[in-house]
Order: structure tokens, then C-alpha cells, then sequence
């Protein structure tokens, strides 16, 4: 079997994005079950830090075609 | 399998050959599939919203429904509640960056088209740019360039010495990273959602020219392969979503005073 290492990388470099989604999205619905009213208010919020922590992996992703 | 595949010619991954579409006529750079799909969607927003528009009502057709559904979504839940006040001057800005990205990720899914514009690099880098231009313009016209330069460089209120760190982060984040970021962030999405389809659709091709047990796992690939579009369908209006949002959220970093 043949391959190339950076998949590897990449595969790596998607554990800390992972968590940190996991992380940002049990936060949000936290949120919304303790005071449903503020959904409005932390919905772009939860979507915003979902965006910035998966960016980190689609550098990844980018670095293991480019590499 | 890997093997079992390798005795039959080998499989060929899909890889980033799978995005260089040969010139449809000639042999410029400039007539290619998504260039033409880019063409294609901006005629296809501009009928479907001059067709929704044309003949207003108090009681809405059902187009004409459909179309203030869209613009509504983005003139409140992202222009009024991010900018908040003085956001109407933004929002024909937001709505055509949302349409525009919304309809070229979600061609990646229609049948006998299924390509994301948005999956080359220089779509994505191009309406950056404009997003760059715009919120750096607006941030200079409304505090002067002077002070709103200093402000990125040197946020006011906060002790001397944090700016040893603080500056260089600053200008970074305001000059490199928001553009990269997003610019990225669409093609890479899009690029991977229409790497995962040619997976399952070019892997569930290439064992139905296997052996009768390779045979009867085709179907499930295709099967698979029909799902994840609906995924993708997801990601896709995710996506247009999250650029406008950000777009909209640095349109309102620059009009405020010190940041």
C-alpha cells in the first residue's frame, strides 16, 4: 500500500477543529437550554466560532493537496 | 479490496485533476465550465428576482414570496442584527454576496451541472477582494484613514506595553488573515464536498467493474453518494451563510469607533 504522508497530517490536524466544534456547539445548545429567548442573539455567535475553529482544518486540508 | 482492485487496472483516485476543466471552445483560460457557470448564475439571480419583483403585491404571489424570504432572511438576521443601526446602506451589498455564493456552491448538487463554482480558488478570491475593499473603504470613509489605520495599529484604551504583542497581531489579523480566511474557508469547503461525491460516485463506478461481491457493493457507494448531497446541500447554504455573516461582522468591526 502506497499513499502519502501529509493525508496523514491532515488527518491529524482535524482533531483540535473537531473538539473545538464539539466544544462550541454543546456551549450553544447549553445556552439556548437554559434561556431559549437568547437563540436569536447566539446563534451568529455559535456559527462565527464554528466557522474561525473549522478554518483551522480546511488549512489542513489545503497544506495536504499543496504539500 | 485495495488489492483486489489493483489486479483489475487499478483505481484512480479522484484528485485536484478532477477540477481542470479542458476550454469548451477555443483554448483560453477564459471559456471554461465554471466561468460559464458564474455567467450562468448571475443571469439565473437576476431573472428569478426581477421576475419576483415585477408585479408586487400587498398579498404576495408565491415567487414573489419566495424572493422577500431571501431578502428578508439577510436584511434581518444578518444586516439589521449585526450591523444594527444604519444597516440598509449595506444590505443590497449582503444580499448579492449571499445569493451570488449561495447559488454557485449550490450547483455543485444539481444534476447534469454538479460543480461548485466556488471550488476554484479564484472565485472565492475575487469576491474576497471586494469584501476587502468594501469594509476597509467604509471603516476609512466614516473615521478618516488617519485614525482609522491608528485604531487597527494601536486599539485605544489599553496599557503601553500589551502593544509589543497587540500590534503585530493586529495589522495581521486585519491585513492577512480576514482575507485568507475567507477566501479559504468557501473554496476549501466546496472543494472537499465535491472531492467526498467523486469518491463515492467514482469508487462506486470503478467496483461495479469488479467481481460479482464487489458488484453487489456498488449500489450502496451510489446510494451513499445520493446521500451526502443532501449533506453537501447543508454545508452549501451553510457556507454562503457564514461568508455574508463574516462579511457583514467586518463591515460592522470598521464602523465602529475603536473597534
Amino acid at each position: 500500500m502506497t499513499g502519502t504522508l501529509s493525508i496523514v497530517g491532515f488527518g491529524l490536524s482535524t482533531i483540535g477543529p473537531g473538539i473545538a466544534t464539539g466544544l462550541i456547539f454543546a456551549a450553544y445548545i447549553n445556552g439556548v437550554a437554559r434561556q431559549p429567548e437568547a437563540r436569536g442573539i447566539l446563534q451568529p455567535l455559535a456559527f462565527l466560532g464554528f466557522a474561525l475553529a473549522e478554518a483551522l482544518a480546511l488549512f489542513g486540508l489545503v497544506l495536504a493537496f499543496v504539500l | 479490496m485495495l488489492k483486489l482492485s489493483a489486479e483489475q487496472g487499478g483505481f484512480n483516485p479522484p484528485g485536484a485533476k478532477d477540477f481542470q476543466f479542458p476550454p469548451i471552445f477555443g483554448d483560453s483560460i477564459l471559456f471554461t465550465k465554471p466561468v460559464f457557470l458564474c455567467l450562468f448564475s448571475v443571469i439565473l439571480i437576476s431573472m428569478f428576482f426581477i421576475a419576483s419583483s415585477r408585479k408586487a403585491a400587498v398579498v404576495p404571489s408565491r415567487l414573489q414570496f419566495a424572493g422577500e424570504a431571501v431578502y428578508g432572511f439577510v436584511r434581518n438576521s444578518i444586516g439589521k442584527d449585526v450591523i444594527g443601526h444604519d444597516f440598509m446602506k449595506y444590505v443590497p451589498f449582503l444580499f448579492s454576496l449571499f445569493t451570488f455564493v449561495l447559488v454557485n456552491n449550490i450547483f455543485g448538487i444539481i444534476p447534469l451541472i454538479q460543480f461548485p463554482t466556488m471550488s476554484r480558488i479564484g472565485f472565492p478570491i475575487s469576491i474576497t477582494i471586494f469584501v476587502f475593499v468594501v469594509f476597509h473603504y467604509v471603516g476609512m470613509r466614516k473615521q478618516g484613514v488617519g485614525k482609522y489605520l491608528k485604531d487597527i495599529a494601536f486599539m485605544p484604551d489599553i496599557p503601553k506595553p500589551v502593544y509589543i504583542i497587540l500590534t503585530p497581531i493586529e495589522i495581521l489579523t486585519y491585513f492577512v488573515t480576514r482575507p485568507l480566511t475567507l477566501s479559504l474557508r468557501l473554496f476549501a469547503n466546496m472543494f472537499a464536498g465535491h472531492l467526498l461525491l467523486l469518491v463515492f460516485t467514482i469508487g462506486g463506478e470503478h467496483l461495479l467493474h469488479g467481481d460479482l461481491i464487489l458488484k453487489i457493493f456498488s449500489p450502496f457507494s451510489f446510494a451513499f453518494a445520493i446521500g451526502l448531497s443532501f449533506f453537501e446541500l447543508g454545508i452549501q447554504c451553510l457556507q454562503a451563510y457564514i461568508f455574508t455573516l463574516l462579511a457583514a461582522l467586518y463591515i460592522a468591526g470598521a464602523l465602529a469607533d475603536g473597534h
